[in-house]
């Protein structure tokens, strides 16, 4: 990050005043979910719930490890953890690279029904997967690919949101730096490579970080087209915990089984922090 | 919008794009197809018969005045969670890129929500705003106020729209940040002069720059308003108190998953993909002239 | 790009070799929706039934909740890979029945496969409920339950009033409400399953119709009825008590139980069901009553019906499946099972002797108040409007019907006009059914 603010002035202060209160503000129901998970059941469900940590931490946490690994989805928690990160990283890559291509292909090239095709694209973001479940399975299903990581990650590709944010990016990149490009006799995929994809960096960051955690929470679908255990996601094993029908919900397990489900993505965040960073585009000029 | 400078060429780009457009052609033209032929036909769920009907499940809808109610219901819901996530977000990513130190931080604390799985960030408010037994809801008690979402319309709306939002925040405000931090820092540095002067340099010279990720957000969120905000809503209201928050998409998703009534959420689809390919149609031509690139 | 899909397909070979086994009993797939405790409970009794013989191997399988466990289902038997048995919830009951294609009914499965099964043996309103009017058992019921009224026994010593006062009757329950209420208690009465509770049951129980055709059960061209005066009265008894502040509106679902299982609420209309979670979790003493009726209706108190679900067994698989089918169905009715399933859940006994096997064991007398239901249930047997009800679509028409609640506990409507709404809205929805089924 270039820095703007260098001198501690006022202006610093009140920067860290505002996002602190943002943070507070965003971050006050996840708090409560640790702190529901660090009580007893009877403290939850007992108005008014506690604000501050108890001490039933270890007690709740090890229950989720347990319960995950003994419940009814007889997939090991480890097992869901590694389903889970092959889905969500394969449908991040695979979103980010068929996007990528294909913005490229419609900003800097003149082909017939270019524009057709962007739309067609982008009508994918209109029309909820819950519509059209029923023959996303038959399609899926004669593919021979229930219970497949192939399965779980190609209908959730075939979205426009990425496809979407490198046109709106590339759109950006000044004239001048094409034509440079052309100038100096730079096939189109040289440009790509050596131009576009470092100047994308930020970009790309932050659609994997959605495009990850997206993954990584998706419940309905591995619902339905799983029957194998081995193939359970984390968050079917998470939903597993929360009572169902005539049955009570042991709140403290449930938010430990969430916020231990939250960290791979946080990890993912704070891994691609450092791709944030201001630089290479001045260079690029 | 076009760009002035391309390269030539057709065999390149077609073999750039038919990646994706196999993918989608496979995976959402077929089955949404399918979906949408049922809007002509009243089927039963298993596949057994379809009776073509015409445009019988439209003429059912639009008979029904609680339908058209709904069209009102999700304009102002789209338009409250619309702006207020993205003018949230824009203020904290301002904020965030000014920082050097301490910046990663916030970034992650600010993206945290996101990660939390839909299923599980209705009920974490449920725990603040419970009728009766949610934290704040029995604050609000104590102090003699009767937070009552199931049978107060207002609070209902201003619950789902409030968990709606908080839930997208991190996602605007991560693309803002993206955005900010592709603009070149010699541009930045220019406007950045402490107190208020900021804030008219920000809006007369990075705004516009960040106009291209605007555009991007404000069609995003408006779809995300329009189709990703069931969940939430199942959880919270149900669409409830009587149809208050009972959005088109969410009548989609209970007729059609819940009731099974394939032919109905059909044409409730067709309908839906009309009102927001309008939208967006409109959006481009008209937004979009004003983005800068 | 390549490289990616060579690699999924790589690993999708290694998980197939992984997961591939060795096929020696005839496996009856089983989909569900339960989870947690009754989760387990399920998951015990496919394991006794594995354990017991060896020549199939019951495999089940969680899908979500009811609604995700019936598009599991049906998107499923849409791309013929159908398991055998489907769970589906009692309102789904009329959707299943329609599709004449994909079910295979129960007593078929069973005289073919030559088990052993009695249908008279099911109580009543048990039976009634998944039985066609000639006489024919479409489905196994699995869980049932019926409503009762929950006491907090607590909250009646502290507004002054004797815990073991009369709550028979709706009148009576309304002067308790009033002492409740004048006494400061914030929560007296707080329902789950509004329709499910205040209508539907609420007919039964005072012998009237909730729709024409016997309910449903005659015919597809049925009619809703429920907008007669006696309902009438009730809702608008239960709107005024919600003016008051005596009764306190909760949700749609179950949310109530979370008020009344904190203590806050002294009244409760619940599922028997809900047994399990307030003996965990109230910390106050805490009794069963029959759900209440009002007096001077003639014919009440007939008896409630029943919620909860059925298991449907699909067509389209070998008859050597469908005997393994035959013989774990019987197992689930076997008298041992379903007197534990019974204790162990708050669930009626399917059964009529185990329910008898459930009293001799002494259960009733050490856990009071948990044969409550199936007395509820049983004391009359049913008449033409109270086997339970039949009707197409009918998650959506009670959607309808908490909408129009919710406008009579916010004083929007009166409780006439809500109720001839939530009619005509819902006659729409069954003319839609029957045209789609005929």
């Amino acid at each position: 990050m270039s820095g703007m603010v260098e001198k501690r002035g006022i202006s610093y202060w009140l920067t860290h005043v505002g996002l602190t209160s943002g943070v507070l503000v965003l971050f006050f129901p996840l708090w409560l979910a640790f702190v529901a998970s660090t009580v007893t059941n009877q403290e939850v469900i007992h108005p008014p719930m506690p604000l501050w940590p108890g001490d039933q931490f270890l007690e709740n946490y090890s229950r989720a490890l347990i319960e995950g690994d003994s419940g009814q989805t007889s997939a090991s928690v480890a097992r869901m953890l590694f389903n889970t990160t092959v889905v969500a990283t394969g449908i991040a890559v695979g979103k980010i690279v068929i996007s990528f291509t294909s913005a490229f292909a419609i900003v800097f090239f003149r082909f017939p029904a270019r524009n057709i095709f962007f739309w067609l694209i982008f009508l994918t973001l209109m029309l909820p997967v819950e519509v059209r479940i029923l023959p996303t399975y038959e399609v899926v299903a004669s593919f021979g690919l229930l219970n497949t990581y192939s399965g779980l990650i190609f209908p959730l590709i075939a979205s426009a949101t990425a496809t979407f944010l490198f046109r709106q990016f590339f759109m950006t990149v000044p004239d001048e730096i094409v034509e440079a490009a052309r100038i100096d006799g730079a096939k189109p995929m040289r440009f790509f490579i050596d131009i576009l994809i470092p100047i994308s960096r930020t970009n790309i960051a932050a659609l994997f970080i959605i495009m990850f955690i997206y993954g990584w929470n998706q419940f309905l679908w591995p619902l339905l087209m799983t029957t194998d255990p081995s193939m359970n996601t984390v968050i079917m094993g998470v939903e597993q915990m929360i009572g169902g029908q005539d049955d009570v919900t042991p709140w403290p397990v449930v938010m430990a089984a969430s916020i231990m489900a939250m960290l791979p993505p946080i990890i993912v965040v704070i891994s691609m922090q450092k791709l944030f960073i201001r630089g290479l585009t001045d260079r690029e000029k | 919008m076009e760009k002035r400078v391309y390269f030539k060429g057709w065999f390149l780009p077609a073999l750039l794009i038919v990646p994706q457009l196999a993918i989608t052609a496979i995976f959402f033209f077929y089955p949404a197809g399918t979906a949408i032929w049922w809007s002509l036909f009243n089927p039963d769920p298993f596949g057994l018969s379809t009776k073509f009907v015409g445009f019988a499940n439209f003429d059912f809808l639009f008979s029904d005045p609680y339908y058209k109610e709904s069209f009102y219901t999700t304009a102002i819901f789209s338009v409250l969670v619309t702006f207020f996530s993205m003018g949230l977000a824009l203020f904290l990513a301002v904020l965030a890129d000014r920082l050097i130190k301490g910046a990663g931080i916030y970034q992650t604390l600010l993206i945290w929500p996101y990660a939390v799985a839909p299923a599980i960030a209705g009920i974490l408010w449920l725990f603040l705003f419970d009728t009766r037994t949610g934290l704040i809801s029995w604050y609000l008690g104590l102090l003699g106020y009767d937070w009552n979402h199931l049978l107060n319309h207002n609070e209902a709306m201003g619950l789902v729209v409030a968990v709606s939002t908080w839930s997208r925040v991190s996602y605007n405000f991560l693309f803002f940040l993206a955005g900010l931090q592709a603009i070149p820092s010699t541009i930045i540095e220019a406007a950045a002069i402490d107190g208020a002067r900021f804030w008219k340099r920000f809006w007369t010279i990075v705004f516009p720059l960040l106009s291209p990720m605007t555009f991007f957000l404000v069609v995003m969120n408006v779809v995300y308003a329009f189709f990703d905000t069931f969940g939430i809503i199942h959880t919270i209201t149900k669409g409830g108190p009587g149809q208050s928050t009972t959005i088109l998409v969410y009548k989609v998703y209970s007729d059609g998953f819940v009731g099974l009534d394939l032919g109905s959420s059909a044409a409730q689809s067709v309908i839906l993909l009309i009102i927001v390919g309008i939208l967006t149609i409109l959006q481009f031509k008209f937004v979009e002239k004003k983005v800068h690139y | 790009m390549n490289k990616i899909i060579r690699n999924l397909v790589g690993t999708i070979m290694a998980l197939c070799l992984f997961t591939g086994t060795v096929a020696a009993a005839t496996e009856i797939h089983w989909w569900h929706a339960f989870k947690g405790r009754l989760g387990t409970l399920l998951a015990e009794q496919v394991d006794q039934f594995n354990a017991a013989q060896s020549e199939y191997i019951v495999v089940q399988n969680r899908k979500g909740n009811y609604s995700e466990t019936l598009n599991a289902g049906i998107a499923a038997f849409r791309a013929k890979k159908h398991p055998h048995i489907l769970m589906v919830f009692e309102v789904g009951t009329a959707t299943m029945m329609a599709a004449k294609g994909a079910i295979k009914p129960m007593y078929e499965v069973m005289s073919e496969a030559g088990a052993k099964f009695n249908p008279d043996g099911f109580i009543g309103p048990v039976k009634g409920y998944y039985t066609t009017t000639t006489g024919e058992m479409l489905s196994m019921p699995y869980n049932s339950s019926t409503p009762v009224l929950w006491v907090n026994r607590d909250a009646f010593k502290k507004a002054g009033l004797n815990p073991d006062m009369d709550l028979s009757t709706w009148q009576k329950v309304g002067v308790a409400l009033d002492k409740l209420k004048s006494s400061g208690n914030k929560c007296p009465l707080t329902t789950a399953w509004q329709s499910w509770v205040h209508l539907e049951n609420m007919s039964a129980y005072h012998n009237i119709a909730f729709a024409t055709k016997e309910n449903g059960f005659a015919g597809m061209d049925t009619e809703l009825v429920f907008n007669g005066p006696v309902q009438i009265k009730h809702i608008q008894a239960m709107g005024n008590w919600a003016k008051e502040g005596k009764f306190i509106y909760a949700g749609r679902r179950n949310e109530g139980g979370k008020a009344f299982r904190a203590g806050e609420c002294a009244l409760y209309t619940e599922s028997s069901a809900g047994y399990a979670g307030i003996k965990k979790n109230a910390k106050f003493d805490f009794e069963i009553r029959h759900l209440p009726y009002w007096e001077g209706v003639k014919g009440a108190p007939q008896n409630t019906i029943i919620g909860g679900s059925s298991l449907w067994v699909l067509s389209g698989h070998s008859s050597k499946e469908y005997k393994g089918v035959a013989a774990f169905l019987s197992f689930l009715s076997s008298t041992v099972i379903q007197a534990a399933w019974h204790q162990n859940t708050g669930y009626l006994p399917v059964t009529l002797v185990a329910s008898q096997k459930t009293k001799e064991s002494g259960f009733y007398d050490s856990n009071p108040g948990t044969d409550i239901a199936g007395i509820q249930m049983t004391r009359k047997s049913p008449t033409s409007v109270s086997k339970g009800l039949r009707l197409g679509s009918f998650d959506q028409i009670r959607g309808m019907i908490d909408e129009e609640l919710e406008s009579v506990w916010s004083g929007k409507k009166t409780a006439k006009s809500a109720l001839d709404d939530a009619v005509k809205r819902g006659n729409v929805l069954l003319r839609r059914f029957e045209s789609s089924n005929r």
